[in-house]
């Protein structure tokens, strides 16, 4: 059985198809990319997935049982976790007040959550930036804010949504090696990136989407060699060679 | 440590206050100062900490000293226990307008509570069959003295500052911190933002209509321009958050006493030294006042406390 199944999703906003008729299941322990060109509908689709916006239609399966029309926090709680592309973070609040106030998604005392958020915020090396005010952080500190606030709601699968986006070369290959070391510890990612470095590198299986709608799926080297999404990305012209 | 016994001490020194100070008059501005404490920071949990900015706390402050009210004019029965049920009545109408303003963010929250504020005013004033309209009520006070008000006053006072305080330290603190600092982000993280958000409602209304029932006990007399007053209640308990010191938890009790003691100070013309015109000024020198704290200290006086320790001790250096 698949951890997360989505079936025939659709999302419209009035007239526009955002997301058409995508499915795609993301087996345990995989780390499983979503590509796209700019405007193809991956952020829709995590958006649905966690109950941001409402899908139009289609059904989308945690551990075979649906989660359609769930309340976004139940979602949090069922075990999946999500960062967001435009980073939100609890400015105000220190880097550790951010990552203890998700903690408290499963344990109900402070000290039990202080620990916790202790131990997420070594995993991602934000243990030096922990007193400082979450605004203070650059933008790659911020991105691994939004990672470590979504591990410290111990998730069992986890939605990253373009983690490596501006991010300068030495970061993204921390970027990279966070990632891979979350995979290790057993949670199932779906990670959305523009970035092929990293998408390339870390995933175990690729879906390719364009205009909301499913273009190819299958390894990272056949989605790279696949002609719809060569035509996708770079156009007609470099589809046949 | 030294924050501790620093507490205890002022704790002591409140304590002692109507035994030394004689004077009906102080003690009545202190009684009122300690009821703006509760007020004050009711609202701070909603506004400073949760983030909903509300422009109509007189429902709850109105529907507390109504409840007392109407114990003794309608049931008969002690007003004291309409104290003990006002800060319930007050959560019970807390529940409406909650259901109805929570589904807005941001100012028309904001907005939706002052139309809210004028509702219950009028329903006050028209609903003559039950308020008594614009007569108002008028009951019998229990006690000649004003030193039993004085302590109810400040076990009210220093419950309301340290049940935030607790509060904050907990769960349910972080929770309204995040629903203040991006609602959708505390959602995503596992944050039932609607249920929290009614938490700080209810929490804010229950300390606000009981501090209104108490008004109703120790001035024995309301009626809706006073206690549903959008100027004397709404407004007040936001410019003494604010000039305290938003999301501070003894912010709003600081800021209790400086605007208690600065509306005293104008509306009895400088006590009674200076010109007649100066007691009709005391709004505009709120509106001054607001004005500076907002310039100069935008986080009030507790939030910039080493700001002004660092001013003043400049000056002090400099001369």
């Amino acid at each position: 059985m698949a951890l997360l199944e989505v079936k025939n999703l659709t999302k419209s906003f009035g007239g526009l198809k955002a997301v058409n008729n995508v499915s795609f299941h993301v087996e345990e322990g995989e780390v499983f990319g979503l590509i796209g060109p700019n405007g193809s509908g991956k952020t829709t689709i995590f958006n649905c997935i966690n109950n941001y916006v409402p899908m139009t239609a289609g059904d989308i399966l945690f551990k075979g049982k649906t989660i359609k029309g769930f309340k976004t926090y139940k979602i949090c709680h069922l075990g999946i976790g999500r960062t967001f592309q435009v980073v939100k973070p609890l400015s105000r609040m220190t880097v550790l007040g951010n990552v203890i106030a998700s903690a408290f998604c499963r344990v109900n005392t402070i000290k039990e959550a202080q620990d916790e958020a202790y131990q997420v915020l070594e995993f991602c090396g934000l243990l030096e930036q922990q007193d400082k005010p979450a605004k203070s952080l650059p933008i790659g500190g911020r991105k691994r804010l939004e990672i470590a606030r979504a591990l410290a709601t111990r998730p069992e699968l986890l939605l990253l949504d373009e983690t490596a986006a501006g991010l300068n070369p030495t970061e993204l290959d921390d970027a990279i090696e966070l990632i891979t070391k979350i995979g290790d510890r057993g949670i199932t990612i779906l990670i959305v990136e523009h970035i092929m470095k990293v998408i390339m590198t870390i995933s175990d299986r690729i879906h390719a989407i364009n205009f909301g709608q499913t273009i190819a799926e299958g390894t990272a080297h056949e989605v790279a060699n696949n002609p719809a999404v060569i035509k996708a990305y770079l156009g007609e012209g470099y589809a046949q060679g | 440590m030294r924050k501790n016994l620093a507490l205890v001490v002022v704790g002591f020194i409140f304590f002692l206050f109507p035994l030394v100070i004689r004077s009906d008059y102080y003690l009545h501005l202190l009684i009122i100062a300690l009821m703006w404490v509760v007020i004050g920071s009711s609202w701070n949990l909603l506004a400073g900490y949760t983030g909903l900015v509300s422009f109509g706390h007189a429902i709850f402050f109105g529907t507390g000293a109504y409840t007392a009210g109407l114990f003794v004019t309608k049931l008969g029965i002690s007003a004291w226990w309409g104290m003990m049920c006002g800060g319930i009545v007050s959560m019970a109408i807390g529940v409406i307008v909650g259901s109805i303003c929570l589904r807005l963010r941001g100012p028309y929250f904001a907005l939706a509570t002052l139309a809210g504020g004028e509702i219950f005013r009028l329903l006050a004033i028209n609903w003559e069959g039950l308020t008594e309209g614009m007569v108002g009520i008028l009951i019998m006070q229990t006690f000649k003295s004003k030193a039993p008000y004085y302590y109810i006053a400040l076990i009210l006072a220093i419950l309301c500052v340290y049940v935030s305080h607790l509060l904050m330290k907990t769960k349910w603190g972080y929770y309204l911190v995040s629903i203040r600092e991006d609602q959708d982000a505390a959602e995503s993280l596992g944050i039932n933002t609607t249920l929290y958000k009614n938490v700080s409602l209810l929490i804010s209304a229950f300390f606000t209509g009981t501090a209104g029932a108490f008004y109703m006990n120790y001035m024995a007399f309301i009626d809706p321009e006073v206690v549903f007053s959008l100027h004397y209640i709404s407004i007040m308990a936001i410019l003494v958050a604010i000039v305290g010191g938003v999301a501070t938890i003894l912010g709003p009790a600081f800021g209790a006493f400086a605007m208690v003691g600065v509306q005293e100070v104008f509306r009895s013309a400088l006590f009674g030294a200076g010109p007649k015109w100066i007691s009709q000024a005391h709004v505009l020198v709120f509106g001054l006042l607001v004005i500076f704290v907002i310039m100069f200290l935008a986080r009030g006086i507790v939030g910039d406390w080493s700001k002004i320790k660092r001013s003043v001790f400049r000056i002090r250096e400099s001369t």
